[in-house]
């Protein structure tokens, strides 16, 4: 097998780092958090050497309005947090899509409600795919499930913030951000001029030059109800292109299933190996990992087969996703739950263990 | 070999992280499959640390591991809380120059190294944790030496440190057959 | 051939204002949007509205702007700043945005010694949201939150920003004017340019304090607003300059 990248081994938090600046985000504001703060860490330490500008915020408020301000200005800027941060971030996320600027936006996800714990979570999934932020809004939300995902993603969802003019979130998990994998990293797109960045983005706040016929405003004001329902509807015309264009989901062996396990991110690993442990005892599992959260992959489960007795979602939450499954599902096959939270985390034998056991009473 | 997952465990300062990270440097130069995941928060800091390494010819499924093929043990904690970890069949690497108990099952392979008194013995007392990752290595066969040597030469013990590797490398070697 | 003696500043968009008669917004847009103009800085410069109502800031001057969330506007322009560090940058902010909500913002902006300026409008009241107590409504000064007057026991005394504002190393220009004379609006202008001209030189963060009118929700007329202003605000916020370079240093 040939292999044309050499690949590093890196901290899951410092490859997500690498990843948006290679990406071409060079500018990143950020608070101290756990488990996420050698994100912060790694910017402040590699950012200016290349160019880019790193600022510590004066808590998670700040950060993401300097994201907007750097965004409006035009600039290409990653921020990252973990559960609380991005709660106190949402204020800025709401802002951000009315105004139509682009950013990426990273949670390395811990167990809550409150402070929580530190330990890893996946409870802000409503907070992230039902938008935490006040009014109508959408972002996409993407779930890497190996550090090479991660990277790939956030490498990609540079781009993707600035040709939708709209947020993109990573979410991610403590286990992705602490854990180290062999990565491929991509190659480093250039940082764009701030002299270049009216012909990129027309729309940006750069001070017009000579002609104030070329006057910019960005902005989420409208105080005319009509105008306002006007913008709504504008920009849920791009949401609805974005849940056609933006759908992403991984699936094994769905078609022929006893029962369809359903998870996402690292959890989604864990039930991997949980499908290989009934396969073993003579249950064959699907597996369905939805990779955009939102929009959810609805269409994966179409392909689920008339052999299917139930499908399982399998979470760190007290059941968050476990709403779009049965939104997937329908009435047609009866969906359960198999979890943990609080940071607690499942083991493979644990999933198969309770999968078989759900199955046994709906069988 | 398919997957084989090991799980370093002792307190902060044994060099449980850089065991860890060792090998899986030294499966990422063997071109296979590996993930490293270590406990984190505030237990880091003086307290218990552990960290789990899978080493595969596939892609590694779950960074979360509930049976291990070899627990190394640092220190007593460490031996009561995960000796049921392991595989039956497996390998259960206690450091006894710490650990003055002995191990309840039968069903699994034991070896007694005492860390201590060895690497002292080979005149390097900070070359502790590689003697039982030496041993590590030897009994599970999961890397081999020589990649194991290059992690310590571009990773491991760079700069200033390098001067450590050759002492590194005999209390390493000191249970090559 | 007639000369004028006075034109609409070009700084300024050809729009009625939404202000209330005798509101000084309207003086406080002109003179930062005059000065830019006269110092040919106006199409390299970004502005920041704040929530309040010069939310709308962008509608009446003549400059590339941007909203921000309430209080928000000091963090926003430290982002614009690292984006285009060629650039003129400001917030325009009124004392809700600035002095309540916005206070984590405002100080660490200072602190950080950010090369923007920001135009502080204080009138003693909320004006958008009705008229409810802000933090630098006077003692004894009704307010529909405060509707027998503000008590210093039940919500303390009134912040003078200027002056906390002026302890933090990282403002290197600090002064505090008043919209309510010509002689005053003349020396107001002054602190605009000064304020720019610092900015333009890269020297820190720098900050002028507007003491700005509310005939509508302090319930006085236009003329009798001014009157209010010098009679009971001047005394508890004094003007002039509270920070210079050469004190920074």
């Amino acid at each position: 097998m040939s292999n044309p990248v050499e690949k590093v081994l890196m901290k899951g938090n410092e490859a997500f780092a690498e990843a948006a600046i290679r990406g071409g985000a060079n500018f990143y504001f950020g608070y101290p958090i756990t488990p996420q703060s050698e994100i912060p860490e790694f910017m402040s330490r590699e950012l200016p050497k290349r160019g880019g500008v790193f600022l510590q915020a004066e808590s998670e408020l700040g950060a993401i309005n300097m994201a907007y301000g750097a965004g409006a200005a035009g600039g290409a800027v990653f921020i990252s947090s973990s559960s609380p941060g991005i709660a106190l971030m949402q204020e800025g996320m709401s802002f951000l899509c009315s105004a139509e600027v682009p950013l990426v936006a990273l949670n390395v996800s811990r167990g809550g409600p409150g402070i929580g714990g530190i330990q890893p979570g996946q409870a802000d999934y409503f907070q992230a795919t039902r938008g935490g932020g006040n009014g109508d809004y959408r972002i996409p939300v993407f779930a890497p499930a190996s550090i090479q995902e991660a990277v790939d993603m956030l490498y990609e969802a540079v781009d993707l913030a600035k040709t939708w003019q709209n947020p993109v979130m990573v979410f991610a998990d403590g286990i992705m951000g602490q854990m180290m994998e062999p990565v491929a990293l991509p190659q480093q797109r250039p940082f764009t001029d701030s002299k270049d960045i009216r012909a990129e983005k027309p729309w940006a706040v750069t001070g017009y030059g000579n002609d104030d016929a070329n006057k910019n405003v960005v902005k989420s004001l409208r105080m005319q109800p009509d105008d306002l329902e006007r913008h709504v509807e504008y920009l849920f015309e791009k949401y609805r292109r974005a849940e056609k264009e933006l759908c992403r989901a991984e699936t094994h062996d769905v078609e022929e299933a006893d029962l369809v396990l359903v998870a996402f991110g690292t959890v989604a690993r864990i039930t991997r190996e949980a499908v290989e442990i009934l396969a073993w005892r003579g249950i064959k599992a699907g597996l369905i990992r939805p990779i955009s959260l939102w929009p959810f992959p609805h269409g994966a489960f179409d392909k689920i087969g008339a052999r299917t007795r139930v499908v399982i979602s399998a979470e760190l939450s007290m059941g968050q996703m476990i709403e779009d499954v049965r939104l997937a599902v329908g009435k047609r096959i009866p969906v359960e739950l198999i979890h943990r939270t609080g940071g607690m985390i499942p083991t493979s034998l644990e999933i198969a263990d309770r999968a078989e056991k759900i199955y046994g009473e709906v069988k | 070999m398919s997957a084989a997952k090991l799980f370093f465990a002792g307190s902060g300062g044994q060099g449980i992280i850089l065991m860890g990270q060792m090998v899986t440097y030294a499966a990422m130069f063997e071109g296979k499959n590996t993930t490293y995941y270590p406990s984190y928060g505030p237990e880091m800091r003086g307290g218990t640390a552990n960290c789990t390494v899978i080493v595969s010819d596939r892609e590694v499924a779950s960074p979360i591991i509930y049976e291990t093929d070899c627990l190394i043990a640092m220190n007593l904690p460490s031996l009561l809380k995960f000796e049921s970890m392991v595989k039956p069949g497996g390998v259960l690497l206690v450091n006894t120059s710490i650990i003055d108990a002995k191990p309840a099952r039968t069903d699994i392979r034991v070896l007694e190294v005492p860390t201590t008194e060895l690497s002292r013995e080979l005149g390097n007392p900070r070359g502790a944790n590689m003697i039982m990752l030496g041993a590590a290595i030897r009994a599970t066969g999961v890397v081999n030496q020589a990649a194991i040597e290059r992690v310590m030469r571009e990773k491991a013990f760079t700069g200033k440190k390098a001067e450590t590797i050759p002492a590194n490398i005999k209390c390493f070697e000191y249970f090559k057959v | 051939m007639r000369t004028p003696v006075f034109e609409y500043t070009k700084g300024m968009c050809r729009v009625d204002t939404s202000y209330c008669p005798g509101c000084t917004h309207g003086i406080a847009h002109r003179l930062i949007t005059e000065t830019l103009f006269e110092m040919e800085l106006i199409g390299e410069t970004i502005g920041v509205a704040p929530i309040g109502c010069s939310v709308q800031a962008h509608k009446f001057m003549n400059i590339d702007m941007c909203e921000s969330a309430h209080g928000r506007a000091p963090a926003v322009a430290s982002g614009i700043r690292r984006v285009h560090p060629d650039k003129v940058v400001f917030t325009y902010q009124g004392d809700g945005d600035l002095a309540s909500i916005g206070t984590a913002e405002i100080v660490h902006a200072a602190a950080r010694g950010e090369k923007f300026t920001t135009f502080f409008i204080n009138n003693c009241i909320y004006g958008m949201t009705g008229g409810q107590m802000a933090p630098t409504t006077l003692l004894g000064q009704r307010s529909t939150t405060s509707q027998d007057g503000r008590r210093r026991e039940q919500a303390g005394a009134p912040i003078r920003v200027s002056e906390l504002i002026s302890t933090l190393d990282g403002a290197v220009y600090v002064e505090r004017v008043a919209l309510d004379t010509p002689a005053h609006i003349r020396k107001a202008k002054q602190a605009v340019k000064k304020a720019i001209e610092y900015q333009r030189a890269g020297l820190g963060f720098t900050f002028v304090e507007f003491l700005s009118t509310c005939p509508t929700n302090w319930g006085v007329t236009p003329s009798n607003a001014m009157k209010w202003l010098a009679d009971n605000m001047i005394t508890y916020y004094p003007l002039g300059v509270l920070r210079t370079p050469e004190v920074a240093k």
